[in-house]
This record gives structure tokens, C-alpha cells and sequence, in this order.
């Protein structure tokens, strides 16, 4: 019946298994998804990422202005629109978006 | 003569992780008959997986499930492979393996640990989650993602796992072993726990047969099904057994899920043993065509494909049977006869995922 009492007082000792979040923040793994980034120098505008988002979550138009809109609240950060980029000018950043 | 009451139970209930109802009839403490209502978490996936094209799909059906969204990934790429007549890679069809067998050992542990959260013991509940956390900690390691992993796509798999995160992989196994060693005799041997498990909703063989059970729900009953044996991915190269059990009572409904949590890490250790290496996909042209049944086995059971093709790249139709749907005529005979008190901790005994069940 005092099977785990054992554990009891070695969680006692140890340290806690939860953050305070968000005053302490977890490191990201390196290879995270985290949030969709763009580098607009590289980027020509062609639309794929858009055409091929399964989410719907990227607009991109070229008249008048040339203009990249991510919608981050559709994004399921899948990567998906980093694949099929032929230029390669999206990037994942391991970082999550902060909650501001 | 008592009149019987009829009381609902759920679809908001502490015990039930997802909404459904169950309207149970009651003679007196005892449960007659139980009344399932489903319908509260419908998406309408179906429907919109055929207003995507099939490589956009493959990020789709994985939001079918939160807890086994790989495996069903997994099952819709190896149906549209079969319609286009593609053999994934070796090292794809293991990386396959790796990340099932890390899927389904989070899902058991998630399982168990809402069944000790069932049955009071929170202190138990605590300690299964925190376990979990190593393994989706190896998850977002090696793919970037805790649940939605989406690495598996037709033709193979999206990304590769280096060696130092196979030797990662490997670390966080003897760690979480280490732990389930001290948690799993408390599951199993405690006085409190198998008060509450022992002889508890129990389901008979020949029932669980006829009612169409599977997964551990089925093993439990002393059915040796497991889908794995059938050698799909590189399953067929890695030897899996069934953990059957012969009591179909909670407690070995519980007990198949701590010894295939075990299964699970030997067969993620042989597999990174064994994995060959190589391309992870191969290219195709070609456009689904036809239609094709695929089956696999989920950590709540079989899951089931249905999928139809024109040629084009939208799917012409696309089903799914999910464990849980399949579980939940058994569920019922479970439930006919027990006491009011028992029944939260028989319908979370059959570990249930109504979102897989709506889509």
C-alpha cells in the first residue's frame, strides 16, 4: 500500500518538474518548429508557399506591391511551405512565439 | 417494482479527456444499460480531405488525433503508396517504426496515467505525465514537433534522424525506463489500485470477438490481434509478439498496456540497432488512382483507411475507422451490470479518443 512513498520523498528532495513560465523559459531543441520566418531579399514572390499551405496561411500578391502575409494564428507550422520554396528564403525559427 | 433512472454521464465529466456522452440506465447503484451519444467534436475532416490535394492531406489527417496523429499519417501514406504502386526506403520504413513505437509508448502512458487520475490516485497520474515529457521531449528533438510530427509523407518520410539524436532517442529510453520501473509495480501491484482494476468491467472472449473489439482491449480478452505482426513498415524484420491477457478485466487491459510500453522500447532499441542507412523517400509523378483499404495498428487499436483516387489530386473520398469507434459496442457490454461508481474508470480502461471517433 506504501509502494510509492518512496518516490514521495525523493520528489521532496528533487528538484521541480515544472517552470515557472513564463518568467523561466525552456531552451528550444535545435531542429524545433517554432515560428515561420521569411528573408524578403531572397524571396521573388511566386506564390507557391501560398498555393501549397495546407492551412491557407500564407497570402502572397504581387500588384501593387510585392507583399509575403503570414496569418500566425492559421499556421500549423508544418514546414511544408519551407519544402517547396525554390529559392529557400523561409526559415523555422526553434524559438515559439512569445505571448505578447 | 423499482422504476430505472436514467442519469448522463458526461459529456463534461472530471474522468473523460474528451466529450461523450453515455446515458447510462440505472437500477438503483447498478448500471442496466448504457446509451453512447456522440457528436460533440465533429470537424467535418472527411469532407475537407477532399478539398485538399493529397500531399497537403497528410498534414490534415494528422490533426485527426492528438495522441496518434503519426500512425494515422502513417496509415494514409501507406495507402496512397499502395495506390501508386511506391515502395518506401529501408531507413524510411524504420524511422517509420521509431516514431510509432514513441507514439504509441506516449499514448499508453497518457492512457494509464488517466486511468490512475480515474481511480484517485493523482500522486500516480503525476508521475506517468512526467515520464511522458522524456518522450515528447525525443519527439520535438528528432522532428521538431511534440505531437503533429509531420514527418511521414507518401514515398517515404520527410526528414532523417542523425546519429547523435538516434543516440538521444537511445538515452531518454534508459531514463524513461529507469523511472517506469518504480512507477509500473505501483500500477500493478498496489492493494488500492487493484481494488479498483481486479475483475472490473470485464469482457468476455467470445464478446469481445462479436462486438468487433481491438487493440489492447481485445488482447485483454485473450485475442492475439495486433496488426504489427503483419509486418507492415519494418515491423515484418523486428519480431512483434502480442501481449495478450486472459482476464478482460481492467486490470488486464492495463497490464497489456504496461507490457507493450515495454515491447515498445525494445523495439524502438532494435530498430535504431538494425536501421540501415539510405535515401528517406523516393520521388513520384503519378497521382492517386483507384481505391485501397489500409490498416494499422494505432496504440488503441486498429485503425482503418479507406481511400479513393481519380487520377487527380484531390481524393475522390477518404474514411476512417478508428479504434476507439470500434471499441465502444464492446465498451457497452462492459458497462451492463456494474456498479455506477466503476463506470468512469471502465470507459477510460478502454482508453477512448472521441476526436478520432468524430473526425
Amino acid at each position: 500500500m506504501f509502494t510509492l512513498i518512496g518516490n514521495v520523498f525523493k520528489n521532496l528532495r528533487s528538484k521541480y518538474a515544472t517552470r515557472l513560465y513564463p518568467y523561466e523559459v525552456r531552451e528550444s531543441f535545435t531542429g524545433s518548429r517554432g515560428k515561420l520566418e521569411i528573408d524578403p531579399n531572397i524571396c521573388i514572390y511566386c506564390g507557391i508557399c501560398a498555393k501549397r499551405c495546407p492551412a491557407n496561411a500564407i497570402t502572397v500578391s504581387r500588384k501593387p506591391d510585392k507583399t509575403w502575409t503570414l496569418d500566425p494564428y492559421r499556421c500549423i507550422v508544418c514546414s511544408y511551405c519551407i519544402e517547396v520554396c525554390p529559392k529557400k528564403c523561409l526559415h523555422m525559427n526553434p524559438k515559439h512565439r512569445s505571448q505578447e | 417494482m423499482a422504476k430505472n433512472t436514467i442519469i448522463p454521464f458526461g459529456p463534461q465529466h472530471p474522468v473523460l479527456p474528451e466529450p461523450i456522452q453515455l446515458r447510462l440506465v440505472l437500477d438503483e447503484e447498478r448500471v442496466v444499460s448504457a446509451i453512447p451519444v456522440v457528436g460533440y467534436v465533429h470537424r467535418g475532416l472527411e469532407k475537407l480531405a477532399e478539398q485538399k490535394d493529397f500531399l497537403q492531406d497528410t498534414f490534415l489527417i494528422e490533426r485527426i488525433c492528438g495522441i496518434c496523429s503519426f500512425i494515422h499519417s502513417l496509415t494514409y501514406s501507406m495507402g496512397i503508396e499502395s495506390m501508386m504502386g511506391l515502395t518506401p526506403p529501408p531507413r524510411a520504413q524504420y524511422l517509420r517504426v521509431i516514431w510509432s513505437e514513441l507514439h504509441r509508448m506516449h499514448s499508453h502512458l497518457l492512457a494509464v496515467g488517466l486511468l490512475a487520475d480515474a481511480f484517485g490516485f493523482e500522486n500516480l497520474f503525476m508521475q506517468l505525465w512526467r515520464t511522458r515529457e522524456h518522450i515528447m521531449d525525443a519527439m520535438e528533438a528528432t522532428t521538431g514537433a511534440r505531437v503533429m510530427l509531420g514527418t511521414c509523407c507518401p514515398g517515404g518520410v520527410r526528414k532523417d534522424i542523425d546519429p547523435e539524436l538516434l543516440k538521444f532517442i537511445l538515452t531518454t529510453l534508459v531514463t524513461v525506463e529507469k523511472e517506469m520501473d518504480e512507477q509500473m509495480p505501483v500500477l500493478l501491484n498496489d492493494y488500492s489500485v487493484k481494488q479498483r482494476l481486479c475483475g472490473v468491467g470485464i469482457l468476455d472472449k467470445q464478446v469481445a470477438y462479436e462486438r468487433g473489439a481491438v487493440g489492447p482491449t481485445a488482447r485483454a480478452s485473450g485475442i492475439a490481434m495486433d496488426l504489427r505482426t503483419h509486418g507492415y513498415a519494418a515491423y515484418g524484420e523486428l519480431d512483434v509478439e502480442p501481449m495478450v491477457e486472459t482476464d478482460g478485466d481492467c486490470y488486464a487491459r492495463t497490464k497489456v498496456r504496461v507490457r507493450e510500453l515495454y515491447q515498445s522500447m525494445n523495439i524502438v532499441r532494435k530498430a535504431i540497432g538494425q536501421i540501415p542507412s539510405g535515401p528517406i523517400n523516393v520521388p513520384f509523378k503519378t497521382k492517386p488512382d483507384g481505391e485501397v483499404i489500409m490498416r494499422a495498428e494505432q496504440p488503441r487499436g486498429e485503425v482503418l483507411y479507406y481511400l479513393k483516387g481519380n487520377g487527380s489530386d484531390m481524393l475522390e473520398r477518404l474514411r476512417v475507422r478508428t479504434p476507439t469507434f470500434a471499441n465502444i459496442p464492446p465498451v457497452l457490454a462492459m458497462l451492463a451490470g456494474c456498479e455506477l461508481a466503476d463506470v468512469g474508470v471502465i470507459v477510460i480502461s478502454i482508453d477512448p479518443c472521441i476526436s478520432c471517433t468524430e473526425r
